[in-house]
């Protein structure tokens, strides 16, 4: 079948979603863009691809009645143990990368009891951590290789350093060195052989109630299905960087725009908070941008301003939103500026005020700057949607709530929870019509 | 960008005649020493330039001086040692790149120290901070200063009472205190001749203009622009050289217009013209050929833009009158781009959006220029209520390079043309 692709390459992650011909969404996927926005263009592309092939899978299921009721936990179970298979191969790049990169007069005559102890640690990972990593409860914090991999092998690699009298800053460096080799380089795209076996660990995983048998032959129709990338657009700060031509290319203001319109077709004004950028965008009622308007060289009151004000308070940027949901006073904060914002911080501690108080006031200050963007672009219209990755932070949802209803009354806020795909999505529609309706 | 990876700029020999104009004029300037000639300082909008010459006097215009520091890439350091000397960081760059050349020893671009000026002569002609400026300028040098207040068009219209009372002014101040700087006697039959050559260059410099409404349009009425008029309101207005210069353009453009050429570029004539803007607001100059070729890398032409107008709406019917040359100067002040009020400016926009046949409205709004950027986003609200035609908003500065980010110019300028593409065909592309 033929595919439609749209990939965003954001300043902080880089979004894919794959659509088929009549504009159904099959994929999505999402990687860190780092430093390597070529690495993270396939990586985000082939994760959307392992998306949409589940999404096929899903297709024939629900044509079984022998199966029926049970879709979701099978789609559960293959997603889980394909994730697994794709842990364990990624743990033997970086198990061998490991060994590869002990070498150097500072491990010279250690090198042996080195490799041993890192054999010993990645036998570990692969045969206790990745099951309970992937068993049917399991919470797992992040989706990304590095952070499952990375906080497992620090505390293995403790232990098994200790018992094997090896210096465990010898193993973190091998780590450290190989991580961002492995990082860039994507997983085999060998994807049905993992959706195979996969397929195996979920027949297990089941129940004796249900027809297990039933279950190969969907999954075999669903993974013969040909995928054919058909047509790609590019979008974000790193399109330039995407080996396409200029046709292939859109900004990410459009692509904001037609996603949201695709989301809500009812929406006119649309709010893209992004790592690096602000962007009030007014639509028309079908999807076309009729004005926008974005922060100027300053990235004040961007994303980028919450990962600075993280940094600052020595938090993860996801912890954030919840500790100023917890406020209960209301402190005013004057700079959206990124410099300032950390002065006003510690001054404000300085004075004893809560932290939880000087986030709310600072999540605050965002939105003040993103409502002075979106009221020069042409203020807000019903219906009003909020895309980007701050959407997803609900402190700064609330003060948006607040503000939006002070100064533009009862106006429906649509907030996707697939929001951060919005751009992405908007791409791949444009890859579909430059095709389909051309 | 460094000079050495730029690719060759093609020039036409308008563009070498020009050049050597402009250098002729800094040869001029800082040669007064030598020659003694008599200096004046003043500036660009409403400029006096054929009654300057009455009393074979050079003049110097700050504004010009700030522009060509720009373009070389030397400002940034300026303006940052204004702001050392306590000048703060939204104040206009033009006045700031001013008063840091000053402190760099005052060096012209052909690297020979300016002159300090005899007089100083302050035109009002819509931005108050000329008043600001010229007040540093005269604690600086202490020399005599004339104003010439020209009575701002609030309700959009010239009365005879406002003229009257610029004639009054020129004859009652400003040629007086010309007679006593410069020691010439003021005569009137020699100024009718200069605001004859004046009239014969700026039916060219009109039609130059104009021939933007050809498609493809031979010219490029924004970046090009600011070549083409460039003698016209610096210097040269008045001069032989002006009208052999504006001779020699329209000559070169009939051509363009025969061989269906599109505006030349410093990489070249630019190929397919796909989208035809006007533009309102001051250029960047601090990255002048970068910002250029945002636009010509798209096949983005400037058809109109209102910042070539700040030296004179010639195109709206004005010339300069020997038959009556004191009323005739009142008239050009008062009617400058900058002296007009937002509905003036909007209709002027508006005209030239349909006149020109353009896909949109882009405005550059200058980061330190609250003359020319307050209420622009009020003019492009209006502009797109009464075409139904895109506009666009972007933000740089005159010649403060901290304040141009590529990046975010680019980013808008892509957004903006793929705007102008969605909309135009609309319709067939519009089920979701």
């Amino acid at each position: 079948m033929e595919c439609f692709v749209g990939i965003d390459l954001g300043s902080t992650t880089t979004k894919a979603v794959v659509m088929d011909d009549k504009g159904q969404v099959l994929g999505r996927g999402i990687t860190n863009s780092r430093s390597n926005y070529d690495t993270a263009a396939r990586v985000s592309k082939l994760e959307a691809f392992i998306d949409a092939r589940l999404s096929l899978i899903r297709r024939e299921l629900d044509k079984e009645p022998a199966v029926a009721g049970r879709v979701d936990e099978i789609i559960d179970g293959l997603t889980r143990n394909f994730r697994r298979e794709q842990f364990i191969e990624q743990l033997g790049d970086l198990e061998q990368t490991c060994v590869a990169n002990v070498e150097g007069p500072r491990f010279a005559g250690k090198e042996k009891a080195i490799v041993g102890a890192l054999t010993e640690v990645f036998r570990r990972l692969r045969e206790e951590e990745a099951d309970k990593l992937f068993a049917p409860d399991a919470q797992r914090k992040s989706d990304f290789f590095r952070d499952l991999a990375g906080s497992r092998f620090m505390q293995i690699g403790e232990e098994v350093a200790r018992a094997n009298g090896v210096e465990f800053d010898h193993l973190l460096h091998m780590y450290d060195k190989s991580i961002i080799e492995v990082e860039n380089r994507p997983p085999s795209a060998d994807m049905n052989r993992k959706f195979r076996s996969a397929m195996e660990r979920v027949r297990g995983e089941m129940s004796s109630a249900l027809d297990t048998a039933a279950l190969g032959a969907p999954i075999d129709a669903a993974l013969d299905i040909e995928m054919s990338e058909r047509y790609v657009v590019g979008t974000g700060y790193g399109r330039v960087r995407l080996p396409f031509p200029k046709e292939h290319i859109r900004s990410e203001i459009l692509c904001h725009g037609l996603g949201a319109h695709l989301m809500y077709p009812k929406t006119r004004t649309v709010l893209d908070i992004g790592g690096q950028d602000t962007k009030g965008i007014q639509i028309d009622d079908k999807g076309i941008v009729v004005n926008f308007q974005m922060n100027d060289r300053c990235a004040a009151g961007t994303g980028r301003y919450l990962g600075y004000v993280a940094d600052e308070m020595n938090m993860g940027l996801h912890e954030l939103g919840p500790l100023a949901m917890k406020s209960t006073k209301s402190i005013r904060i004057n700079s959206t500026c990124t410099v300032f914002a950390g002065a006003e911080l510690r001054d404000r501690l300085a004075l004893g005020d809560k932290r939880e108080d000087i986030l709310a006031g600072l999540h605050r200050a965002i939105m003040l700057r993103a409502m002075s963007i979106i009221s020069r672009s042409g203020g807000i219209t019903d219906q009003f949607t909020f895309t980007g990755g701050v959407a997803k932070n609900e402190a700064a949802v609330k003060e948006l709530r607040q503000l939006v209803k002070e100064n533009y009354g009862e106006v429906q806020i649509n907030i996707d929870p697939d929001s951060i795909y919005t751009g992405a999505l908007g791409a791949s529609e444009f890859a579909r019509r430059a095709v389909v309706e051309a | 960008m460094s000079a050495k990876t730029n690719p060759e700029v093609i020039k036409e020999s308008s563009m070498v005649k020009q050049k050597g104009m402009i250098a002729g004029n800094y040869d001029r300037l800082t040669g007064t020493k030598e020659s003694g000639e008599k200096v004046v300082s003043t500036f660009v909008p409403g400029n006096l330039n054929e009654l300057i010459m009455c009393f074979d006097m050079v003049n110097n215009l700050p504004e010009t001086n700030a522009i060509q520091n720009g373009m070389r890439k030397q400002s940034g350091g300026m303006i940052m040692d204004a702001e050392k000397a306590g000048h703060s960081e939204d104040v206009c760059t033009y006045v700031k790149a001013d008063i840091g050349m000053m402190g760099r020893g005052n060096i012209a671009p052909n690297g020979k120290p300016m002159p300090a000026p005899d007089m100083l002569l302050l035109s009002y002609t819509g931005c108050f901070t000329f008043m600001k400026w010229f007040e540093l300028l005269r604690h600086e040098y202490k020399c005599p200063t004339v104003m010439l207040q020209i009575p701002y068009q609030g309700d959009g219209k010239i009365t005879k009472n406002m003229r009257d009372f610029v004639v009054k002014q020129l004859k009652e101040e400003v040629i007086p205190m010309f007679e006593q700087v410069s020691g010439v006697k003021f005569d009137i039959d020699r100024l009718r001749e200069y605001l004859k050559n004046s009239a014969k260059a700026e039916d060219n410099l009109v039609w130059v203009l104009e021939s933007a409404k050809n498609r493809p349009s031979p010219i490029d009425a924004y970046f090009g622009g600011v070549y083409y008029i460039g003698p016209m309101f610096t210097a040269f207005r008045g001069t032989t050289d002006a009208v052999e210069y504006y001779d020699l353009v329209r000559g070169e453009i009939e051509q363009r217009i025969r061989e269906g050429k599109g505006p030349i570029t410093p990489e070249g004539d630019m190929k397919e013209e796909k989208y035809r803007l006007v533009v309102e607001g001051p250029p960047n100059w601090t990255s002048f050929r970068e910002f250029w070729k945002l636009f010509y890398d798209e096949g983005a032409v400037v058809v109109a833009s209102s910042y070539t107008k700040v030296g004179g709406l010639y195109d709206q019917g004005f010339r300069h009158d020997p038959n009556d040359p004191l009323g005739t100067l009142a008239d050009y002040c008062l009617g400058c781009y900058a002296n007009n009020n937002l509905p003036q400016r909007v209709e002027l926009l508006e005209k030239y959006m349909n006149e020109y046949q353009a896909d949109g409205l882009l405005i550059n709004s200058i980061k330190s220029c609250n003359s020319f950027s307050a209420g622009q986003l009020l003019m492009m609200r209006e502009i797109e209520k009464r075409t139904g035609k895109p506009a666009a908003f972007i933000e740089t500065d005159l010649v403060d390079p901290r304040y141009f980010s590529h990046a975010n110019v680019k980013n808008r300028l892509e957004s903006y043309f793929q705007m102008v593409d969605q909309k135009r065909s609309g319709a067939s592309l519009a089920t979701a």
